[in-house]
């Protein structure tokens, strides 16, 4: 099969995508998203280089809302489901700087 | 700066503006500051799940708005884009921003160094959503074991202004900057309120030999929340650059962060490790079509700018210095304006405004917008002395008084009775009696002594507790002498 | 009484109401019993709202009593798909991630469910942020077909067709974003309409695809869906992709005549991956359909195959931004860790699904430096392109039909084990997303004892169209009144 995407590509999106892959899962993911992505290269034979893409199925513009205020949600509500919610806040373990 | 000598520094800007809207950007949630942690938030700016973004009108009004004062090509065609990052502050984990179509585009200002004008290039500005606000447990980010979200300020609305790599020294960063947040307080999209980092900047920085055309290798230093602290990351980084480049080492692309504490940059994080954002489309948000009816209906909204409005001020018989203090915010001009409407004499108004007025308010760290003397109550003083109903000496206690009492001057000088003595009968006979105590002052000017009629003005002023016309007391005493 | 009700359709049960032979409490828990008598074995629900239905359906009945106007509606018991927030309520999205979520909102559709008197009986089971077509994807249960309990419901909008098809709700609200709605309906006999992207607001479901995703009813007959559709379409102000169109009332459509009607068949949609059985029911149905004056003619929706890779592409990468925000953070699971990366990375590993972190991983790859133009860039182009195929066909028919999927519900397991074989399956619906037309599935008889389904697609807007055509077929056929013999399977499927 052709390797599309290499073991170090799936590394690289896992740490993108900030997921944790066991090493089954980075070597299963490898060969899925080569046969997925060997699939998808069917679209290199359209040419569509005067094609515009579509990012909104319905061609819609300028939705716009008033400037006006309106009641925000209260704090037990905002907080309901924090996994670690604590005097108003969601608390979060240490952020390293990169 | 030792460095100007061998380096050529050079620099362009990100500015993050908060606009000054009532809600966010794409929700309904008030942007006031300050409030309890996590009050001014709601599914939209909590991110949670099945939560949809509307747009603010207002927040384009403003974008255009400034594009226009900052002479920028304004977009017909323009969309949200999503920037992918994961960051605790950041609800959605990606923040709705504008990747390659900003509704702002080419644009420019105009800064003057002594005496030198330089146009200043904008590259684009663009609409994006503020993150949330992070609290740590301990000094710093790193060293605390924890820390705190607070969403009030997610999804609060800003324009990100991009400069052109145009600025060659740290004077002409901060005329640039200080000329750009004046715009922005002018036209009044933002209140460019610095103390409650409602402005933000991010400064790029590069060397290179003088004489080269080809731009070094450059750092971005990011969040920077004040003019001084703008001047000192640019003098640490410019002589830390230089210090590297006369090692004969090669400067790290990277994005460094300021330490305000130690005055020092630090490295964020490298090329290699920079972001890759994932821009694509937001789905959430239908594009803006603005067409030319929209940006008119805008550029009638705009202020006089600045520079127009120091030209007229100038035009109108003030010294180029006057025009550029009295027009540096757009408060005290907007006051100047009004009061010239009630009193024509352009340079003693200005007189007035720069001196005992701004000398009030500085002294009761009072604002101009706050100011308990009106406009109008200050032209009316104007007038009385020239009626001549004051003398320029008791106008300025009469002043005072209107600052404490917010009452009109005329109301004063009649309660208090301030008003001058023209009436020759009155004045004719203090003159009499003083005349009469000081005959060796009398006989002093006749012999040629003309310092002797100060003394004898000064005592009739005395006697009139100051409230003589001092004009008409000289010509009286002079026709008695005579 | 109650029983035999719980069988009738929404516009039957709706005179039941009316005249008082039934009330809505009564149908409740009618359905209420049904749930507990079924659903250990099909295993649709996820939630089931006793008491909170039956102190709704309580309110409907004092209305009654009051002889008040009663909306076509009120009282009648439905489910949602578990991916539509309901303010209080348990919104799942069969996700370990969300195992204990409460929305403090609820969605727009909820919103006017429950303005339109509606009964929640229940949050019903799906895949996992709705990836799938099996619903096998769910972190919680695997939904069995009433049909046959050893295959799949479809998905992933799974429980949402089991509920209908089985008798343990009136109707149902599911989500399609690739065929979610309409491939379940085909495998379950029973009515599945995806409207066109924009009639319905998102608002409050919990987005996988947001620029494909649209919420459609379930229902048993046409007519029914007609009346739901009225009830949940129409404008949003708080969905900025809701269409401000003159919303139709939809039961004005359903009328007995397609004569002279112009009905495209795809040839395209009859790939090779299509069971001949399946054509075969399908082409019997549009002998009927030529038999009542419709004038059938082959045409061509020549991009139709590179449909797949280019939804595939542009669905993971909206879900890779979409689902970025379970972090742990502010709402969901949590796994402990010394610092925020460790946290986030750990609380995703352990949160979502193989499923979920394939098209994670899928999407932002496509997304990542250096591979847009190549991947989500050329994708969003071929979505120009099909697009394109679909109104070049409509301005020569009024409709288009097909299989709505190549086969009937297939086996547990028989298409997971490789992730592509059951993209491919996709064929037939994906299309109609990337287009955002509305496309309804009927069903269309059965091939060796499961039911198959008819698609039919319309021009954006359009769904009046649509139920022209689905109530003329329905009410010249009798695939739809067939039901599965359901207590008899259970009863059985005892000794496993
Ligand atoms: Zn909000």
């Amino acid at each position: 099969m052709n390797m599309t995407i290499s073991r170090e590509d799936v590394e690289y999106v896992a740490a993108l995508a900030r997921l944790e892959l066991t090493e089954p899962e980075i070597q299963e993911y490898t060969e899925q998203l080569n046969s997925i992505l060997d699939y998808a290269a069917m679209l290199e034979r359209l040419d569509t280089d005067d094609v515009v893409p579509t990012a909104h199925a319905v061609p819609i513009h300028n939705v716009l809302r008033e400037d006006q205020v309106r009641p925000s949600i209260n704090h037990a509500k905002a907080l309901r489901n924090a996994p670690d919610g604590d005097e108003g806040f969601f608390r979060v373990p240490r952020i390293s700087l990169t | 700066m030792v460095v100007a000598n061998q380096f050529e520094m050079v620099c362009g800007l990100e500015v993050h503006v908060e606009l000054q809207t009532k809600t966010k950007i794409f929700c309904g949630c008030t942007t006031e500051f300050g409030g309890e942690q996590n009050t001014h938030v709601c599914p939209v700016c909590l991110g949670m799940p099945g939560a949809l973004p509307v747009l603010n009108r207002e927040v384009v009004n403003f974008a255009i708005k400034a594009g226009l004062a900052l002479d920028c090509e304004i977009a017909e065609f323009s969309k949200f884009d999503r920037k992918n990052y994961f960051y605790p502050d950041l609800s959605k984990n990606y923040q709705t921003s504008q990747f390659d179509l900003p509704i702002c585009g080419k644009g420019g200002l105009e800064i003057e160094i002594d005496g030198e004008k330089k146009w200043i290039g904008i590259t684009r500005a663009h609409m994006e959503e503020d993150a949330g606000k992070l609290v740590h447990s301990g000094e710093t980010i790193s060293t605390s074991n924890e820390s705190s979200v607070d969403y009030n300020r997610a999804g609060v609305p800003l324009l990100e202004i991009v400069s052109e790599p145009d600025m060659r020294s740290i004077p002409e960063v901060l005329a640039y900057l200080e000329k750009l947040v004046q715009i922005l307080e002018y036209t009044e999209v933002s209140d460019c309120r610095l103390e409650q980092g409602s402005v933000r900047f991010d400064v790029n920085v590069s060397l290179r030999p003088f004489g080269t055309d080809t731009l070094g290798i450059r750092t971005e230093t990011k969040n920077l929340n004040s003019f001084s602290s703008v001047r000192r990351c640019m003098e640490y980084e410019v002589a830390r650059q230089a210090r590297v480049l006369n090692a004969g080492e090669n400067v790290v692309q990277e994005t460094r962060t300021w330490d305000e504490g130690q005055g020092i940059t630090l490295t964020l994080r490298s090329k290699e490790e920079a972001h890759d954002y994932r821009y694509f489309p937001e789905p959430d948000l239908p594009p803006l079509v603005i067409d030319k009816e929209w940006v008119e209906r805008i550029r009638k909204t705009l202020p006089e700018l600045p520079a127009a409005r120091r030209a007229r001020l100038q035009t109108l018989g003030l010294s180029a210095y006057d025009a550029a203090v009295i027009t540096q915010a757009k408060a005290m001009a907007d006051f100047f304006d009004e009061a010239l409407t009630y009193y024509t004499d352009a340079k003693t108004l200005a007189n007035w405004v720069m001196g005992d007025m701004t000398r009030l308010l500085n002294s009761n760290q009072c604002s101009v917008v706050d100011s308990p003397i009106s406009a109008k109550q200050l032209a009316e003083l104007l007038q009385l002395i020239n009626k001549g109903t004051l003398s320029g000496k008791i106008a300025k206690s009469v002043l005072e008084e209107m600052y404490s009492t917010s009452k009109d001057a005329s109301m004063i000088v009649k309660e208090k009775g301030l008003a001058q003595i023209s009436d020759e009968g009155a004045l004719l006979g203090i003159i009499d009696g003083v005349l009469a105590a000081n005959p060796q002052s009398v006989e002093d000017y006749r012999a040629g002594k003309d310092k002797a009629i100060g003394f004898l003005v000064g005592q009739i002023m005395k006697a009139t507790k100051g409230q003589a016309n001092p004009g008409l007391v000289n010509q009286l005493l002079k026709e008695k002498l005579a | 009484m109650e029983s035999v009700s719980i069988g009738k359709s929404v516009s039957e049960q709706h005179e039941l109401l009316v005249h008082k032979d039934v009330s809505s409490t009564e149908l409740t828990k009618a359905y209420i019993a049904r749930i507990h008598s079924v659903d250990p074995d099909l295993q649709a629900y996820l939630t089931v709202l006793e008491d909170k239905a039956l102190a709704q359906a309580a309110e409907i009945d004092r209305k009654i009593a009051h002889n008040e106007v009663l909306g076509a509606l009120e009282g009648i018991p439905m489910a949602l798909k578990d991916n539509m927030c309901t303010e209080g309520i348990r919104t799942s999205c069969a996700s370990k991630m969300l195992e204990s979520f409460i929305p403090p909102y609820n969605a727009t559709v909820t919103d006017r469910l429950q303005a339109a008197g509606t009964i929640l009986l229940g949050k019903v089971n799906m895949d996992e942020f709705a990836m799938g077509s099996s619903t096998e994807n769910s972190y919680f249960a695997k939904t069995r077909n009433p049909w046959d309990l050893e295959r799949v419901p479809g998905g992933s909008s799974g429980g949402a067709a089991v509920a209908v098809a089985a008798d343990e709700a009136s109707f149902s609200l599911g989500s399609d974003t690739g065929g979610s709605i309409r491939q379940p309906a085909s495998f379950c006999g029973v009515v599945g309409m995806k409207p066109t992207y924009g009639a319905v607001s998102r608002l409050g479901l919990i987005a996988f695809a947001s620029s494909l995703d649209q919420i459609g009813p379930f229902t048993k007959t046409v007519r029914d869906n007609a009346l739901v559709l009225n009830a949940i379409a129409g404008y949003d102000p708080l969905d900025s992709t809701s269409v401000a169109y003159e919303k139709p009332d939809y039961t004005k459509f359903l009328v007995n005549n397609v004569k002279g009607l112009r009905i495209g068949i795809p040839r395209e949609y009859y790939g090779e991956g299509i069971d001949p059985e399946v054509a075969k029911g399908i082409q019997a149905g549009i002998q009927t359909l030529i038999d009542l004056g419709a004038e059938v003619s082959e045409c061509s929706l020549p991009h139709t195959e590179y449909a797949i890779p280019a939804y595939y592409l542009i669905a993971t990468a909206e879900a890779s931004s979409n689902l970025a925000r379970y972090d742990g953070v502010r709402y969901g699971y949590r796994a402990e860790a010394e610092d925020v990366l460790g946290m986030f990375k750990q609380t995703r590993a352990e949160g979502f699904g193989p499923e979920v972190k394939r098209r994670i991983m899928l999407g932002t790859y496509a997304l990542s430096s250096g591979y847009y133009d190549a991947y989500y860039l050329k994708a969003q182009k071929v979505r120009t392109l099909i697009k394109r195929d679909f109104d070049q066909a409509f301005e020569k028919f009024d409709v288009l039909l097909s299989p709505t999927a190549p086969t009937t519900a297939f086996k547990f397991g028989e298409k997971s084990a490789d992730p592509l074989t059951m993209y491919l399956s996709d064929i037939t619906t994906v299309p109609i997303n990337l287009a955002g037309i509305p496309a309804i599935s009927i069903p269309a008889g059965f091939v060796k004892g499961m039911p198959i389904g008819m698609q039919l697609m319309g021009k954006a807007f359009d769904e009046g169209t649509l139920y022209r055509v689905a109530y003329t077929f329905e009410q010249n056929t009798n695939h739809h009144t067939l039901k599965p013999s359901l207590s008899g399977e259970v009863l059985a499927s005892g000794s496993r």
